[in-house]
């Protein structure tokens, strides 16, 4: 037994100086929240996000069940492992939480998002921006002879990559659902 | 038969159908039509308190003295506000508190009217649950619910808003039996894989060790019982966290005291040497594990909580079990005896020579000597002339209270209250007051510092109006002492606001609220003090000046191990400077 080394004056050692302890590979994860559909309860998930500090990369929220009044919520979410875990049992808590379903250990989902992109121009960087629209499968929901405003569908990448197209075109704005996903096959 | 009734009405009935007998509130303008009921019955009594956190903390204090939820009542606004702390204070320690707060008419809410304040906003980060009330047809079922998801599970405290227009409005009662409980249902039951799992552990430790937790506790008394059965039959050492004390008798043969930051020697080097630990109903708090990467190193970890969110939280567990202390525990002992009830029994005799030889050490021992009391003497006097009573224990937060949890014993569950989560201030007094009400033959006694005392002083008008004889045992160092020990320790003396200046005269201040006050200062008066103190039919201040510069050992400074423990000045007075204690 040793006399321990506190230097005076130091401050090393407070309590709050707790380190995370589990330094692995942060995981992206979809997560489906099916929850009762009642006064508060978005506020009590984003809540639990913000107060016990996980990330949301995207949710997105709707009734899904009208009459069992039942509203589904998807997140995507970031994290080691541990992390992840502890963000699925604190979601289980949740009192008004029927369920929550880790959609990416179930098996790779299909995740789609909505976008839509308002691309302004003229000449040949709106027939570009039209081409490009094509490959991608955007729709024209909006036009003027200066602008357009494209609807797209896909994975978020593939949202990513049509707006980084885009911003040399004269990309103004950009409004995006948040991910809506569900587990492939049979349930 | 469906009854109409008005909100007010229907609050009091649905309180009655759910076995209450106390309430603890204060009124003011939103939940008049409440307090207008409350004039007109006698089934439920209530206690005016002196401000809304003694309500929310006295609530506390009867919940964790009867094992039953404790209620509240108040206003809106400020009321509701006030009730904060409490409310965070029962989340952090699973106490099942039901807060029933008036609002604004509904028609008001999002006005900024007078006293309105976003009650479920402010109070959803600290509570289990809470709703705000917007029909009067829902009022009962909803209370219904409230009690429901307070005490099922984890408990916790939960929040019922109630507009007063819903409170003026009829509607017709649900009675408890024909409310929709939500879906709401832990799970109770263990699963039997993993039960046997730790069984099959149990049969070949070497060194194993029960790290025990409020969860017992709040099980109820069956689960106590059913630890002493098994921790007897095994012949396996116990501790317990400051939650858990008195599940497991203090005078028991296995008991090694409390574990932790301010635990006992043979506790701490217990869970840091064991091979198997069994975690029941604790939660690896940091006050617990200290330096997580060299937490326990050896040992596989068995964790029972009924929380899943409890597992692997904070400690990577071997084998996590999710269910109700009291159930999993009957399983275990029913698996255990099935198989033969088999210990390694050699190995684990090697261990308690071992943990003996820790024992030695006499951690909490202290010299008695001069004109001063030492706080240590004084909380075990008050031990030895309390202990055949029946007595219940609070504390406030700090020095005094790991004291108290060091030189106490607890025999039983639901006799010990402390804010341990989060660490209240000015939780023991009104929770005291809670307990008198619940028990009032009882010998109820707060110990305190004079800081923490004074933040909910008020509550003196509360227990001489009721005549609850509650005791203050006040250890006055006229420091705020863990803070002034951790700045000795940890900032390089410098003491930074942590002296109470200008106290109060303790004896005159009770003498103006029309309590008994007893001033001592020689250990010499002390058993007579004491003695005055619980033969006093009434509420007693009891002004007991300390030591000003003792420290609170052993100590397991923040960010170290089990074994990296402080010892005292007491064991190794020739050894240290005269800077201070900071031994290994």
């Amino acid at each position: 037994m040793s006399a321990l080394k506190i230097k005076k004056g130091s401050s090393r050692h407070s309590a709050y100086d707790l380190r995370d302890p589990n330094g692995e590979l942060i995981e992206r994860h979809t997560l489906a929240v099916l929850v009762e559909n009642e006064p508060g309860v978005l506020a009590r998930v984003i809540g639990l996000f913000s107060g016990r500090g996980y990330n949301i990369e995207s949710l997105t929220v709707a009734e899904v069940d009208h009459s069992g009044h039942l509203s589904r919520i998807t997140i995507v979410t970031t994290g080691t492992p541990a992390v992840i875990e502890q963000i699925k049992a604190q979601l289980g808590r949740i009192v008004p939480v029927h369920d929550v379903h880790d959609l990416t250990v179930e098996g790779r989902p299909v995740e789609r998002e909505l976008a839509l992109l308002k691309v302004s121009g003229t000449g040949e960087k709106r027939v570009e921006a039209l081409r490009l629209a094509d490959i991608f499968r955007a729709n024209v929901v909006d036009s003027t002879l200066g602008s357009f405003v494209f609807e797209i569908t896909g994975t978020s990448e593939k949202i990513d990559a049509f707006a980084d197209l885009m911003r040399p075109l004269g990309l103004e704005e950009t409004a995006r659902t948040g991910v809506a996903a569900l587990s492939r096959g049979a349930d | 038969m469906t009854r109409q009734m008005t909100g007010a009405k229907m609050v009091i009935q649905a309180l009655k159908d759910q076995g209450v007998d106390v309430v603890f509130g204060y009124p003011g303008g939103a939940v008049l039509p409440i307090y207008d009921e409350i004039f007109q019955q006698n089934d439920i009594r209530h206690v005016l308190v002196r401000h809304e956190q003694g309500a929310v903390h006295a609530a506390e204090g009867y919940a964790r003295s009867t094992g039953k939820p404790g209620v509240c009542l108040v206003t809106s606004g400020p009321g509701a506000t006030n009730a904060v702390t409490g409310l965070t204070d029962a989340l952090m320690d699973s106490i099942p508190i039901i807060v029933l707060t008036g609002q604004v008419p509904t028609f008001m809410i999002g006005n900024d009217a007078f006293q309105e304040a976003d009650t479920v906003g402010i109070t959803r980060p600290c509570t289990k649950h809470n709703w705000l009330v917007r029909e009067t047809s829902k009022l009962s079922e909803t209370i219904h619910q409230a009690f429901h998801v307070a005490t099922q599970g984890r408990p916790g405290p939960v929040l019922v808003d109630i507009p007063k227009d819903v409170q003026f409005a009829s509607a017709s009662y649900t009675p408890p039996g024909k409310s929709r409980t939500s879906h709401y249902a832990p799970r109770m039951k263990g699963d039997i894989d993993a039960i046997t799992k730790l069984v099959e552990m149990m049969e070949k430790a070497e060194r194993p060790v029960f790290y025990t937790g409020g969860g017992v506790i709040n099980s109820g008394p069956a689960a106590s019982q059913l630890l002493r059965e098994l921790v007897g039959a095994t012949g396996f050492p116990i501790t317990s966290t400051l939650m858990g004390l008195g599940a497991y008798p203090a005078s028991g043969e296995q008991w090694l005291g409390m574990l932790g930051m301010h635990g006992l020697y043979e506790a701490n080097l217990a869970m840091h040497g064991c091979d198997l630990m069994i975690n029941i109903g604790a939660r690896f708090d940091d006050r617990i594990t200290g330096r997580l990467d060299s937490f326990s190193p050896g040992s596989k970890k068995v964790h029972i909580d009924i929380d899943p969110s409890s597992i692997n939280k904070v400690i990577h567990v071997d084998v996590p079990i999710i269910g109700d202390v009291g159930h999993v525990l009957e399983d275990i002992l029913k698996v255990w005896k099935s198989r033969g009830r088999k210990t390694n029994s050699a190995a684990v005799g090697k261990w308690w020579s071992k943990i003996e030889e820790w024992k030695k050490v006499n951690c909490l021992a202290f010299e008695q000597k001069g004109k001063t009391i030492l706080p240590q003497y004084a909380l075990s006097r008050l031990e030895e002339l309390t202990k055949k009573h029946d007595r219940y224990i609070c504390t406030e937060v700090g020095q005094h209270q790991m004291w108290a949890a060091q030189y106490l014993g607890f025999e039983d569950p639901n006799r010990w209250m402390t804010s341990g989560g989060l660490g209240t201030m000015g939780y023991g007094f009104p929770a005291s007051v809670g307990v008198q009400m619940a028990h009032p033959d009882a010998l109820v006694i707060n110990v305190a510092g004079e800081a923490s005392w004074l933040m909910n002083m008020q509550e003196m008008g509360t227990a001489v109006q009721y005549r609850l004889p509650v005791k203050q045992f006040i250890l006055n160092n006229e420091r705020l002492g863990m803070v002034r020990q951790w700045q000795e320790l940890l900032h390089g003396e410098r003491y930074s606001q942590s002296w109470s200046e200008a106290l109060p005269d303790f004896v005159k201040l009770a003498e103006a609220f029309g309590a008994k006050g007893i001033l001592c200062k020689d250990p010499a008066d002390l058993d007579d003090a004491i003695m005055e103190m619980i033969n006093h039919d009434g509420p007693v201040i009891f002004d007991c000046l300390v030591e000003k510069h003792e420290n609170c050992f052993p100590m397991i400074p923040s960010g170290e191990p089990h074994n990296k423990m402080l010892l005292g000045s007491a064991s190794t007075k020739d050894a240290i400077g005269a800077s201070g204690a900071v031994m290994v």
